[in-house]
């Protein structure tokens, strides 16, 4: 991820649904539970001090289960729902101080949002809904369908634009809800639970799309999903929020390796381990890493004093060239490595998740290299250390 | 008894501020109702010079365009039937103070239903007034009716405006208010303003809604101008009123008979209008 200036910088925020949210936010803050506040005024506290930056270019996954207060969280950033406490800053502008005229117009032209249920406008095609947005701020007509119908041909539903959102399928009608929020090129795309309502085919073929779609846009996207599988599978950081409060921030992999407590920790249990752990997580320094002048002998000797099934080659500057099997040593004698050489394939980069590597040992000779993105050597992968990995991400979640 | 709770002159108080408003206000409804019974009786006029078959086949045609050939042809049925009664005259009377009482009733209904929608303030008024004008017993309509606007049509007018315009508002009030939560909160995403999300999202989608009032409107102007035959609105109530006065059950009947046939008209199309205003389902 690159690491460039928050773009959004949600501090302390913090909603309480009540006429009168003042007596519950001293009890909120004097240290009180959502349940002794419940009791005590009839608040309930949607959010409660929370707090995440996210980094342009970013797609940030805000995730928990249904009543965690993401989707609150998600609509306090454009003021859907009016924050009770904190501040949202957007590229240094604080949203929860604006005006009402300042806040349509930040909404108009930073903002681009997609909704659970699609929100399309069902009296109006596909092209008037994508040009929504643009029709609000008073581009001219020309314009505007110009660029509606660019955006339709951005999300695939070239030749839907005269069609009514009632004769598209769900996932048509989503993608029309996305060109909807892209047509405004906005810096921001806020998505509630944008495939959550898509059939689970359809739904990985979006998330794919969006991930593409993300690497050329390059917006900054919040996205809040209750399902863990989609936000390893959009690959950015995660906001795991439970009860109103955020409960851990990083990777999937960290919280694998270090949940915060035990609710993370379940919540991570039945993750698909392949998905999040990466080589890098899986390797081990190599033990016959020879450089490429080296002789076939030396390499055989070596083989067969640490029973590595290859010897790894690698140049001067350490950068990895491929591998030899014992096959091709024996009987090769005092011939350089360089020219027995096969398999510069047989690598993948660290950050390669390990059912990419899987792929790779398995139509291998049972050990891969893992390189960095110069190819410098970093480590190797055996089929046993695979299968040491998994087992032991099985038994003992925490490491 | 020593004490004798001092009965409220409820009706002495009316009294006084009508005849208050009459003194003050009658000058002004007075000239409208000059031009409006202008309007209503040379339409009227004009419809009755021209060959009833032109006006049927017209008006046949007119309906075929907007909605079925069937409701189309039932109408000309029906407007035969009317003719071949010999109730020409009085059913084109009718019919005009209808439309007329209709259009008055949206002109007014409609901005005060959108008022009631956007404002929750403005709907608590609102909302009372409405009760009370159908609570209140139609023929109450027709006595203040006559110091301001005179004995005739255009009185019968006023009192149709008044006793048909409650479902035209509150519809549109509830149409407007029952725009799905999703989708207002799509208009808000994106920064429309109160007018833009009213016009180009909360008022198309509640038309379906709209029609349905309009066509309750229809319904109740259509029962009013019968009742407003009392105060010599003519038409097909005017009928109706010289059957009573005569005990002839058969001229009665006949024509109850047409109000019936012209209501279930106006009914079909404006029901078929309203249906088919759901653009959506293309």
């Amino acid at each position: 991820m690159t690491q460039s200036r928050p773009r959004i910088r949600v501090n302390g925020l913090t909603k309480i649904f009540a006429d009168r949210p003042d007596a519950a936010l001293s009890l909120l803050k004097s240290g009180q539970s959502r349940a002794e506040i419940l009791k005590a005024t009839g608040a309930v506290v949607g959010l409660q001090d929370v707090s995440f930056d996210i980094a342009e270019g970013e797609i940030l996954v805000v995730m928990g289960l249904s009543g965690s207060g993401k989707s609150t969280c998600l609509r306090c950033i454009n003021r859907l729902i009016e924050p009770t406490a904190g501040s949202v800053l957007v590229d240094d502008v604080d949203v929860t101080k604006l005006g009402e005229r300042e806040l349509m117009e930040f909404r108009r032209t930073r903002f681009g949002m997609v909704f659970q249920q699609f929100a399309l406008f069902p009296h109006r095609t596909i092209v008037k809904n994508v040009e929504y947005g643009l029709e609000i701020q008073g581009v001219p007509t020309a314009q505007r369908r110009e660029r509606a119908m660019a955006a339709i041909e951005t999300v695939g539903l070239k030749g839907w634009d005269q069609h009514y959102p009632s004769q598209l399928s769900g996932g048509m009608q989503q993608r029309a809800g996305l060109a909807r929020a892209l047509a405004l090129d906005p810096d921001v795309l806020l998505m509630d639970e944008a495939f959550s309502a898509l059939d689970p085919l359809i739904r990985r073929d979006m998330q794919a799309e969006l991930v593409a779609l993300q690497k050329r846009l390059k917006k900054t996207i919040v996205f809040v999903s209750h399902d863990l599988d989609e936000a390893i599978a959009l690959g950015g950081r995660i906001v795991l929020m439970k009860d109103g409060r955020v409960v851990q921030q990083g990777s999937a992999a960290d919280f694998l390796a270090n949940p915060a407590d035990d609710y993370v920790r379940r919540f991570v249990e039945h993750i698909d381990v392949l998905g999040v752990v990466t080589a890098g997580d899986a390797m081990r320094t190599p033990s016959a890493v020879k450089p490429w002048h080296a002789t076939a002998a030396e390499a055989l000797a070596s083989l067969t004093q640490t029973g590595e099934p290859v010897v790894t080659v690698v140049c001067h500057e350490g950068r990895f060239q491929g591998t030899v099997d014992a096959e091709a040593l024996k009987g090769a004698g005092e011939t350089q490595l360089r020219l027995l050489l096969s398999d510069a394939d047989a690598c993948v980069p660290a950050s390669a998740t390990l059912n990419e590597t899987v792929a790779k040992l398995a139509g291998g000779r049972g050990e891969i290299a893992v390189i960095d993105a110069d190819r410098s050597l970093r480590g190797v992968i055996a089929n046993a250390d695979l299968v040491a990995t998994l087992a032991r991400r099985r038994t003992h979640p925490v490491q | 008894m020593a004490f004798e709770i001092p009965r409220i002159p409820l009706a002495e108080w009316c009294d006084v501020a009508l005849d208050w408003a009459t003194a003050h206000f009658s000058g002004v409804t007075r000239a409208l109702s000059a031009v409006v019974g202008t309007g209503i009786e040379a339409t009227t006029d004009f419809l009755v010079d021209l060959p009833p078959w032109l006006v049927i086949v017209a008006f046949g045609l007119g309906v075929w365009r907007l909605t079925t050939a069937r409701i189309a042809l039932f109408s000309v049925l029906g407007f035969t039937f009317l003719w071949n009664l010999d109730l020409w005259r009085a059913t084109m009377q009718s019919l005009v103070l209808v439309l007329v009482s209709t259009l008055f009733a949206l002109a007014i209904g409609i901005p005060i239903g959108i008022g009631a929608a956007v404002s929750k303030r403005f709907w608590r008024i609102v909302a009372p007034a409405l009760d009370m004008m159908q609570t209140m017993p139609s023929f109450v309509y027709l006595i203040p009716a006559i110091p301001f606007f005179g004995l005739g049509a255009v009185s019968a007018c006023f009192a149709t405006i008044v006793f048909a315009m409650p479902p035209t508002i509150r519809l549109t009030a509830l149409g407007i208010m029952q725009t799905p939560p999703e989708l207002v909160e799509a208009a808000d995403a994106f920064g429309s303003s109160r007018w833009q999300k009213l016009f180009k999202v909360q008022l198309p989608l509640a038309i379906p809604t709209i029609m349905a009032g309009i066509n309750q409107t229809i319904m109740l102007a259509l029962s009013m101008v019968v009742i407003a035959a009392m105060i010599g609105a003519g038409g097909l109530g005017g009928e109706v009123w010289k059957a009573i006065q005569r005990l002839e059950a058969g001229q009665g009947f006949q024509a109850g008979i047409a109000i019936v046939v012209l209501a279930v008209i106006l009914d079909r199309i404006t029901q078929h209008v309203a249906r088919h205003m759901r653009r959506d389902k293309a």
